[in-house]
């Protein structure tokens, strides 16, 4: 076994997912199958190679720090699930 | 001739003469929504009363003049380009209320051109398919064979462009999902080259390797989105300060002097006899055109899945935290804490396919595992690149097939994530590589189902890709066909 499903549960707790009984059993089977196929990768010598994050490598986009226009506070609330008018309301954390 | 089965250059030359109108043209295409949507499910959302606002206006400025040459054309958006004031759900429950207060750049630019937008398009889930099954809204259907997937995930662009219903699209391409629906539909669809097209407003699912572009009738159109779309944009900073072409101008007919790519690797074992003979009596096209046929290798194909599904997955998990239910999309209301109203409003909010890929992700970027996957798929990434770069000495542009087989019938790869990955091992490498590729109409298969031809090539020689795209269409005549439907 490539991953567990105790691991399984633990990656879905750092990625904020509940995962029922019957969906955990499933993808821990699915990533299992995936995570072996993957290992495919150990059949290549990489020591030494550079890794490549971007096809191109641009660096520093650099862009004057002016004042420009942007969203007025009722289009930037506008989508929100529970908002007050001023700003967005969450379940209370203290 | 219905005015919907114009494509953009003939409605251009009819708009331009007054022999037709963007009203008409656009109320042709809104009817022949309203007759076969219903059998190919393209659209999640159909804009109207928008639509004929913008055609009236176009209208008018093609009564003045000069209008811009998208001026008054009908387009259909991937439901994953933001639209201001118009619902874009990516295919997803979590964003299914989402309207953005601003346009992406592309659907900016269209407008700014006059053109016209009919509606939002089907597609996966935040793209993640390969076939438009993961649409939480509707799921497209192969126009040339009911029951058949559309591909995807630009499986909406793909099949409203394929229906008629309007005469391009725009859709995205993170690892094939322009190329292999638009071949699966017998369309044109272009992946440029990465930082070709500005990303503003495109929702992200993995971030270096995603690209908007056009799907069309034909090459000529292809080339006509190009110019519209294309560009530097200081809102996204991976954007290329690079000169755009007139993209139009690489349409000429012969191929002398022009180098033809065969990469043996990509004609292996599960290739679809059909597909095979259709690359092939391509390839011979483009000899008789005057071709210079030449072997190459690319030696990292088959490490190419298992790179991509890393990759993307990691960026995806990293790019889809902002689902959370606080600013934007579904929230979960029953939930008291704050931890829980994460959890449930991702756990209701996402579908399988999306979950599945954040896991990987999530996993892949893990303390203890990031450089057994994550780092070690970035280094053979770098071989993959090296392998095209070494490619291109020898050749201008590479042809292969698209997908290893034509069309499969829905449901085929349900339960079966890992086999509808390696469905797309000829598309993926172009992502990681940043190179552009086009998917060109090739032919049919006995049960007459649409293959297409890929056409890949250097970073920003999208030119030499469309040329040779042309030469291709001018021997197959399969320009703006129209499936019975």
């Amino acid at each position: 076994m490539k991953i567990s499903r105790k691991e399984v549960e633990h990656v879905a707790s750092l990625a904020r997912l509940n995962m029922s009984e019957k969906e955990l059993e499933r993808m821990t089977g699915q990533l299992d199958t995936i995570l072996s196929y993957v290992d495919k990768l150990d059949e290549l010598e990489t020591t030494g190679v550079t890794p490549t994050t971007h096809a191109f490598s641009i660096n520093n986009a650099f862009r004057e720090d002016e004042v420009q226009e942007s969203l007025s506070v009722k289009e930037a609330l506008a989508n929100g699930p529970n908002e007050n008018g001023e700003a967005f309301v969450v379940p209370r954390i203290i | 001739m219905n005015p919907y089965e114009l494509t953009i250059s003939q409605a251009r030359t009819a708009l331009d003469n007054k022999e037709l109108s963007s009203r008409e043209l656009t109320s042709s295409c809104l009817e022949r929504i309203r007759s076969v949507d219903d059998t190919v499910h393209s659209f999640i959302s159909v804009t109207e009363k928008k639509a004929l606002q913008q055609a009236d206006a176009a209208d008018k400025e093609i009564a003045q003049g000069t209008p811009a040459p998208l001026c008054g054309i009908p387009f259909s958006l991937k439901d994953l380009l933001c639209t201001r004031g118009v619902t874009t759900t990516c295919g997803s429950k979590i964003l299914e209320n989402f309207v953005p207060p601003y346009d992406a750049t592309v659907v900016e630019k269209l407008k700014g051109q006059g053109a016209v937008i009919v509606g939002k398009v089907a597609m996966d889930e935040f793209a993640m398919g390969s076939t438009s099954e993961n649409c939480a809204f509707t799921i497209p259907e192969n126009p040339w064979k009911p029951g058949f997937v559309a591909g995807g995930s630009s499986g909406g662009s793909a099949t409203s462009v394929a229906a008629m219903e309007c005469l391009a699209s725009l859709g995205s391409d993170t690892g094939g999902s322009i190329r292999q629906p638009a071949s699966l539909c017998g369309v044109v669809g272009l992946k440029p080259t990465y930082g070709r097209v500005s990303r503003y407003g495109l929702v992200a699912f993995a971030s270096s390797l995603d690209q908007i572009g056009p799907l069309t009738r034909d090459v000529t159109d292809s080339a006509m989105m190009m110019n519209g779309i294309s560009g530097y944009d200081k809102r996204d900073s991976t954007s290329v300060k690079q000169d755009i072409p007139d993209f139009t101008k690489a349409l000429s007919e012969g191929m002398k002097g022009v180098r033809v790519g065969i990469p043996s690797e990509y004609f292996g074992e599960g290739l679809n006899n059909e597909v095979a003979t259709v690359v092939e009596s391509a390839i011979q096209s483009l000899r008789d055109a005057g071709a210079e046929i030449v072997e190459v290798s690319l030696p990292h194909t088959e490490y190419c899945v298992a790179v991509y599904y890393l990759i993307a997955s990691a960026e995806a998990s990293s790019n889809l935290a902002r689902y959370d239910g606080v600013v934007y999309g579904y929230r979960d209301q029953n939930a008291e804490s704050l931890i829980d109203m994460y959890r449930e409003t991702r756990s209701n909010g996402f579908g399988d396919e999306v979950k599945r890929r954040i896991l990987i992700g999530t996993y892949a970027l893990s303390s203890g595992y990031y450089d057994a996957y994550y780092k070690k798929a970035s280094q053979v990434r770098t071989l993959i690149l090296n392998d095209f770069r070494n490619a291109y000495e020898s050749c201008d542009l590479i042809i292969s097939p698209v997908t290893p087989t034509p069309a499969w019938k829905r449901g085929a790869h349900a339960g079966d994530p890992l086999a509808m990955y390696l469905s797309d091992v000829l598309t993926i490498s172009a992502n990681l590589a940043g190179i552009p590729g086009l998917s060109v109409p090739g032919g049919f298969s006995n049960d007459g189902l649409p293959i297409g031809i890929q056409l890949q090539g250097p970073h920003f020689q999208e030119e030499v890709l469309l040329k040779a795209a042309y030469n291709l269409e001018l021997a197959t005549e399969l320009g703006n066909r129209c499936p019975d439907i």
